[in-house]
């Protein structure tokens, strides 16, 4: 009897084709892991369930990289890491229902910050999608406004050829999330027919521009042949085009000063002559000076966000405006534009290059820069001598690391200290959450940039909050034995709350102190990670050097200045010309 | 302004709601919206009538249809010669001894009977959305039991030159 049944089984585990000699068929799930291997995927972050065992099932047997987080909003986060500093789609897998809502803030996170990522969600069996099934959530449908494109796969004749658009679409034009939901009994069917893998992708609905029209170019050039006061506003679309080394070239040639949004840090050294800072609401006084007084504005890749533009009344009112994007739907959506290109950001800069353009004498211009720069520097008051202002802690960071490092930053004030002093000497080493400002971004975000780059210093800047709100992901560091450098600058409160309180709201501190924190060198250790405190600048001085510069994880639980606040600020509503807290005093 | 938007699609199941969603995350106003197959099996059409503030808005509108991976063209062609069309079915209180005088009304509008109870009367009505209005303001005294309208559908003419005099009689 016994014996009977273990024959049965093994039987019915015996691959159909083996006995004629033929190829094994293979279920939807094997097949999708090969369409994986197809695209060249290194690395999967995911977290398994029971509408994704097959998937599983299939990894076991045909095994790709896959890192366990401990929450899918951690895979997600760490995939986003990957990507934003390998320029490759991050790849996500989770299970149907909760799985996938988890990774909710983490799919419009990459929608905001247009970060390639292909996630791939286990569904319900297709006989009882519809039907509130256990652990069924319409995920296609949740996702809808927050994916570029999404599918649910309803024939297992689809797998390779919906893998490999999902990866096209991902990766190419304008970057962002793309889902993809399998059903379990898809992943369970036999394969039956061969598939044309090498069928063309064929999409007629996708044809994203990437070269420059011709006369755009032209009247472009004119108009920089024209200005006095030119100004380079630099978005991320540089970065996602690689395309720094022509965005230096092209600034260099004409001598044309450049500004950073938020995320658009690294596009040009920081340190280099012409860059004048980060722009926008926390930006430099003399980036936004120049946005507010130039003739001329050059923006490539960036969106005209609203933490950028401030009031869009009152922004660039002297300018013409040139906006480069490789989404048209973005051009003219804030700003009204005078010479639109639609392109490509490297495409657009090296036909840009081409010309030699005959430009006016910009001396005026840039001693009127030098002038803001010398008068309103960035600034802070150390007024406690032994205290850690958390300025100081970015710019020790900066030094200890010579500006090499990939940065990986939360979402507060430190996230706006870090990007006004961390002096970005490459591109490809900034990681922030921007478009949608995610508590909880930024550790698991390093750890996806550390496995993407595991020979680099990778350095994860948190808060006290946001760091709390994944830190589960510590599991990681010792398991994998990434030498991810974590530095809360811990103010125990929300910082960046408290201090719209502190301006707006007269001190009212409402829910945004945090007397309470655990002891995070203890939580450190408790997941086998070193853990340094810090409490004087001195330390500051001494732990910094030694820690971030050893080969293993260490967590910093550096305690600075409670109720410091970013300096400078364009108030909501207001105007770049009216920044408040621009000087010392 | 009212504009006339039709967005050619790939037949895939979920676009209607993508197209949907759009208008609905970026705040445009729906008035109708039709759907339905064109001459190529895996190719739908709808045709959108949006209320927008301004040029900027429907450009914008045009522009974030157009992004979606399975809308292969989207046009405005409100400011073009073309031919809208919509259908209404209009049931009203109709007692024999006012029929005649109903169908009176019917008859310019090259309204039809689908449909007769002993009191009741169903028309329908082709045309487009102005010529519809105004039957049902015309009939509205008479009692109207049930109203419902399909929303428009339009094409863009062939011949886009100015309509000679001549040439509009054979309108
Ligand atoms: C998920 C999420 N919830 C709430 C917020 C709103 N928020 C922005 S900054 C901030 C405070 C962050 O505090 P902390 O992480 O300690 O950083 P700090 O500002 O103190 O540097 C909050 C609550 C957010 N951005 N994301
Ligand atoms: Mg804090």
């Amino acid at each position: 009897m016994m014996n009977a049944q273990v024959q049965l089984k093994n039987r019915a585990l015996a691959p159909k084709g083996s006995e004629e000699g033929t190829k094994p068929k293979q279920n939807g799930a094997a097949l999708f892991i090969e369409s994986l291997k197809k695209q060249n995927v290194e690395i999967i972050f995911g977290y398994p369930g029971g509408a994704v065992l097959p998937i599983y099932d299939a990894l076991y047997q045909n095994p790709v990289k896959h890192i366990l987080a401990r929450h899918e909003q951690g895979a997600i986060h760490a995939a986003e890491g990957y990507a934003r500093v390998s320029g490759k789609p991050g790849v996500v897998i989770a299970t149907s229902g909760p799985g996938a809502t988890n990774l909710v803030t983490g799919i419009t996170d990459a929608m905001m910050d247009s970060l390639p990522l292909v996630v791939f969600t286990g569904q319900v069996a297709t006989t009882v999608v519809g039907t509130d099934a256990f652990q069924e959530a319409d995920i296609v449908g949740i996702t809808q406004p927050i994916t570029k494109h999404n599918y649910q796969v309803k024939n297992i004749n689809d797998i390779p050829r919906i893998v490999k658009e999902a990866f096209h679409i991902a990766s190419t034009g304008r970057k962002g999330p793309v889902l993809v939901d399998i059903p379990k009994d898809i992943a369970n069917t036999i394969f039956e027919s061969e598939v044309d893998d090498d069928a063309p992708i064929n999409l007629p609905g996708y044809q994203p521009t990437l070269h420059p029209n011709f006369l755009q170019i032209q009247k472009a050039i004119k108009a920089i042949a024209e200005s006095k006061q030119p100004l380079i506003l630099a978005g991320a679309g540089i970065l996602a085009a690689d395309a720094s080394a022509e965005l230096t070239e092209f600034a260099e040639k004409q001598n044309i000063p450049v500004t950073n949004t938020l995320l658009g840090l690294g596009s040009i050294n920081g340190e280099h002559e012409l860059f004048l800072g980060m722009a926008g609401m926390h930006g430099t006084f003399t980036s936004n000076m120049a946005i507010s007084n130039c003739d001329l504005l050059i923006n490539i890749g960036a969106r005209f966000d609203d933490r950028l533009t401030g009031n869009l009344s009152k922004f660039a009112q002297k300018a013409k405006i040139i906006h480069i994007d490789i989404d048209p739907a973005e051009i003219g959506k804030n700003v009204p534009t005078d010479i639109p290109i639609v392109a490509d950001a490297k495409e657009a800069l090296k036909a840009l290059l081409k010309h030699s353009i005959e430009a006016p004498d910009t001396k005026l211009w840039h001693e009127y820069l030098s002038e803001c720069l010398a008068e309103y520097p960035l600034w802070y008051d150390a007024k406690e001598p032994d205290t850690v202002y958390p300025q100081q802690a970015v710019e020790l960071i900066h030094r200890i690391t010579n500006g090499e490092a990939i940065i990986t930053t939360d979402v507060g004030q430190h996230q706006m200290w870090t990007a006004q002093y961390y002096k970005f000497k490459n591109e490809h080493n900034w990681v922030t959450s921007g478009g949608l400002g995610t508590m909880g971004f930024g550790f698991p975000a390093a750890i996806g940039a550390q496995f993407a780059k595991p020979e680099q210093r990778v350095i994860s800047i948190v808060g006290d909050a946001g760091f709390q709100m994944t830190s589960q992901e510590l599991a990681l560091l010792k398991e994998f034995n990434l030498p991810v450098k974590i530095v809360i600058l811990n103010n125990s409160c929300l910082g960046m709350v408290r201090q719209w309180q502190e301006t707006f709201y007269e001190e009212r501190y409402s829910s945004s102190l945090m007397p309470v924190q655990p002891d995070f060198v203890k939580l450190a250790e408790a997941y086998g990670v070193k853990g340094y405190r810090i409490n004087t600048i001195h330390e500051a001085e001494e732990i910094l050097t030694e820690a971030l510069l050893s080969d293993e994880p260490v967590l910093i639980d550096c305690r600075v200045k409670q109720l410091e606040v970013v300096n400078p600020m364009v108030a909501p509503g207001k105007g770049l010309d009216e920044m408040i807290g621009v000087k010392k005093g | 302004m009212k504009r006339v938007i039709t967005v050619t699609v790939i037949n895939q199941s979920g676009v209607l709601n993508r197209v949907t969603g759009l208008l609905m995350k970026r705040q445009f106003n729906i008035e109708s919206i039709t759907v339905g197959h064109t001459e190529q099996p895996d190719i739908s059409k709808m045709t959108f009538i949006v209320h927008v503030e301004d040029e900027n808005k429907i450009e914008q509108l045009v522009k974030q249809l157009s992004k979606q991976i399975d809308v292969i063209k989207v046009n405005d062609i409100t400011d073009k010669s073309i031919v809208i069309r919509e259908l209404a079915l209009i049931k009203i209180v109709a007692p024999p001894n006012l029929r005649m005088e109903i169908n009176s009304i019917v008859e310019p509008f090259r309204g039809s009977i689908i449909d007769m109870g002993k009191n009741v009367v169903t028309y329908q009505i082709v045309g487009n959305p102005e010529k519809i209005d105004a039957f049902i303001e015309l009939i509205q005294p008479y009692g109207i039991k049930e109203l419902t309208r399909t929303g428009v559908t339009a094409f863009v003419r062939d011949a886009q030159v100015k309509p000679t005099a001549q040439l509009s009689i054979l309108q």
